[in-house]
């Protein structure tokens, strides 16, 4: 099988989408000949011109709403939004636009957008180029959220996301972007609404999304050495939840731990928490646990900023916690 | 003050000797006008009844906007709203029956009881839907554009808005975008003046007469229009859409027009002399004026009155035998099911 990194496997579900359909296309800010500030669609203009890997102004309000136009006329438009902490200049039109459309038209027309953009904290970005705010969009009925943490998951997520005939906001973590995992030789869509179990294990299960998903896979390591079985699970699409998946794993496990690279006040955690409460109530032998960051605006110097985010150890102390073993 | 780059239209549109339309397509968008005059009247009285949820925002005055942009574009062509939008909504072909009963939130609705008056929807007739918040829909019509430039179609997305929404950051950004890539976009300003009860003088650097400055400034052709004239808002559009699909860029319309009514049916138009608005209605009657120039008499005018009322009063017994959602129905539509086929790429969207 080969091997891709995170960030080629976003271009080669990219590149597959384009090559064999007109209606796909790319929009964002320095997309082109730089390929964009992570490099994702490095080489892509030189293969598909600039008309279909356009470089935009710094204009979020109009890159998200020409998406959508161009969207509901029939294209399937993939906007790169360079950093999810710019997705707050663009809210109007995710939330009150794409999100809602459908509806409000009655079911005459769909928006089947795909907004790609990531963050993530680990390099000291300061507060305004690390926030974690897919919590934010699993609010809003109409718009999907998709949060993948290995290369195989982001290149079939990505395209079923493209070929999804709703609004789709595609979050991607910077720190992953370099990680290598094995893909299928053929690019296989997997589809939304479906969770991973990453690991099995039978004593605890913790649900993790993007960067956490690779340290709950650490602290699952470190726990079996102290005779502690981890299932780990991630969720890989946010909005709509596989509840199923995850419920029937803590219904087994009888423990839960959450885990997320976002605040836990509000975080994703409270609502994983609230469903697996809700379907393994009677099950549960330990209160769930959330791991998230610190509630504060991130700091820039690196040792704050790693007082601030979450680890594997931290993912370790909840595990421990729900055992009683603290 | 950078001057305007581009001043088209004002001298085709005064152009009184060719015919802009025939005559007698004049007399049909005079009951058209007529028509939506009579709709806006009765959509107030039937709320100030009690009979419609929600709240509402007429076009009363505005009416040669509306008839005479979407009188010069083609069935492809797409627009989006304002809150203010039933006439735009009539005028690209919705029939009033299916915006009364939207109304009145029926199934039969334009938007089948899921948007009401701020959220008129029709697919079908190039209506990508009124806009709730100001501005919203102005980049959407940059995207449409930009479909149809991409796929070579000669179609044009038209943005109604008013002159309160050039303040907005959606605005400057379309507009940005749209002269940056050419796009096939029309800007129709509905210049009357307010926002909602701030007058022009409170919400703008510019003199409304000078609003085209706000295209100057991203090197966009802009026109200049008198919007209770229907033939110069016809006359005016035609060439704006000939600029616009032939690759020339999106053109920015300073329409001027007057809101004769308050910004929502109930206002109680403290922010303004009464005076002045019956001052408007007795010069600025974008119906009278027209009536006027068709030489229309009494008894013919009557006729297509009355034929505009009862129009009017047979879809609000329409809308009120219609059929109500139930009550589930509101879920319906939340997401689209199924998964779109990678290269099937249909080019007639």
């Amino acid at each position: 099988m080969p091997e891709l990194s995170y960030r080629e496997a976003v271009r080669d579900a990219l590149s597959h989408a384009m090559r064999g359909d007109d209606r796909v296309f790319l929009m964002g800010e320095d997309i082109a000949e730089m390929g964009g500030s992570m490099g994702v669609t490095s080489g892509m203009v030189a293969e598909f011109g600039p008309e279909r890997i356009r470089n935009t102004p710094i204009s979020e309000i109009a890159i998200v709403g020409a998406g959508i136009g161009a969207a509901i006329q029939g294209m399937l438009p993939v906007v790169e939004i360079m950093y999810e902490d710019f997705l707050t200049i663009s809210m109007e039109q995710l939330v009150n636009q794409a999100a809602k459309h459908r509806t409000m038209s009655g079911g005459q027309m769909s928006v089947p957008l795909t907004v790609r953009t990531q963050g993530g904290a680990g390099w000291s970005p300061g507060a305004q180029h690390a926030q974690q705010l897919e919590s934010w969009f699993v609010h809003v009925p109409g718009l999907k959220v998709v949060f993948a943490s290995t290369p195989e998951d982001v290149r079939g997520l990505l395209w079923s996301s493209i070929y999804d005939p709703n609004p789709v906001i595609f979050f991607e973590h910077r720190t992953l972007y370099p990680i290598k995992g094995q893909v299928t030789e053929e690019l296989v869509p997997i589809p939304l609404g479906k969770a991973r179990v990453h690991r099995e294990g039978a004593d605890v299960t913790v649900v993790a999304t993007g960067r956490l998903v690779h340290e709950a896979l650490k602290a699952a390591e470190q726990a079996e050495q102290e005779g502690i079985s981890v299932e780990v699970v991630d969720p890989r699409t946010l909005s709509p939840l596989d509840a199923e998946t995850l419920i029937a794993s803590v219904r087994k496990t009888t423990r839960c731990v959450t885990a997320h690279e976002a605040v836990v006040q509000g975080g994703f955690g409270a609502e994983l928490a609230a469903v697996i409460q809700h379907g393994a109530f009677d099950y549960l032998d330990a209160p769930i646990e959330r791991v998230g960051a610190r509630f504060a605006p991130l700091a820039f110097a690196p040792v704050m900023e790693d007082f601030c985010v979450p680890h594997a150890a931290d993912v370790l102390d909840a595990i421990l916690r729900t055992l009683a073993r603290t | 003050m950078a001057p305007v780059t581009q001043v088209e239209g004002k001298a085709l549109a005064a152009d009184d000797d060719v015919p802009v339309v025939s005559t007698a397509r004049l007399r049909e968008l005079f009951a058209e006008m007529l028509l939506i005059r009579r709709f806006e009247e009765k959509v107030e009285e039937r709320f100030r009844a009690g009979d419609l949820p929600g709240f509402l925002h007429v076009a009363i005055g505005q009416e040669a906007v509306a008839c005479g942009v979407c009188e010069a574009l083609g069935p492809d062509d797409v627009i989006s709203s304002t809150h203010r939008a039933h006439a735009h909504t009539i005028a690209k072909g919705t029939s009033v029956d299916a915006v009364m009963a939207e109304m009145y939130g029926k199934s039969e609705g334009c938007s089948h009881g899921y948007g009401g008056s701020m959220h008129l929807y029709d697919v079908a007739r190039g209506n990508m839907g009124a806009n709730a918040v100001v501005g919203g829909g102005l980049p959407q019509i940059a995207g449409a554009a930009l479909a149809f430039k991409l796929r070579g179609e000669s179609r044009v997305g038209v943005a109604f808005f008013g002159d309160g929404a050039t303040n907005t950051g959606a605005f400057h950004e379309s507009m940005n975008l749209a002269q940056l890539w050419k796009l096939p976009v029309l800007f129709v300003l509905e210049n009357n003046g307010w926002a909602e009860s701030t007058p022009a003088a409170q919400q703008l650097p510019l003199a409304v007469e000078d609003m085209a400055q706000r295209a100057a400034a991203y090197g966009m052709t802009a026109m200049e229009v008198d919007g209770q004239d229907l033939e110069a808002v016809i006359a005016a559009t035609r060439t704006a859409r000939e600029h616009a699909v032939s690759g020339a860029g999106p053109v920015f319309m300073n329409v001027r027009t007057y809101r004769f009514t308050g910004h929502f049916v109930g206002d109680p138009q403290v922010y303004r002399d009464k005076s002045e608005v019956r001052t408007l209605r007795e010069t600025q009657d974008p119906i009278e004026l027209l009536r006027v120039r068709l030489e229309l008499g009494d008894a013919e005018f009557e006729r297509l009155d009355a034929a505009a009322v009862a129009a009017v009063e047979a879809s609000v017994e329409l809308a009120k035998a219609g059929t109500d959602p139930s009550p589930e129905d509101a879920l319906k539509w939340v997401y689209a099911p199924g998964v779109i086929e990678h290269g099937t790429a249909s080019r007639d969207a």
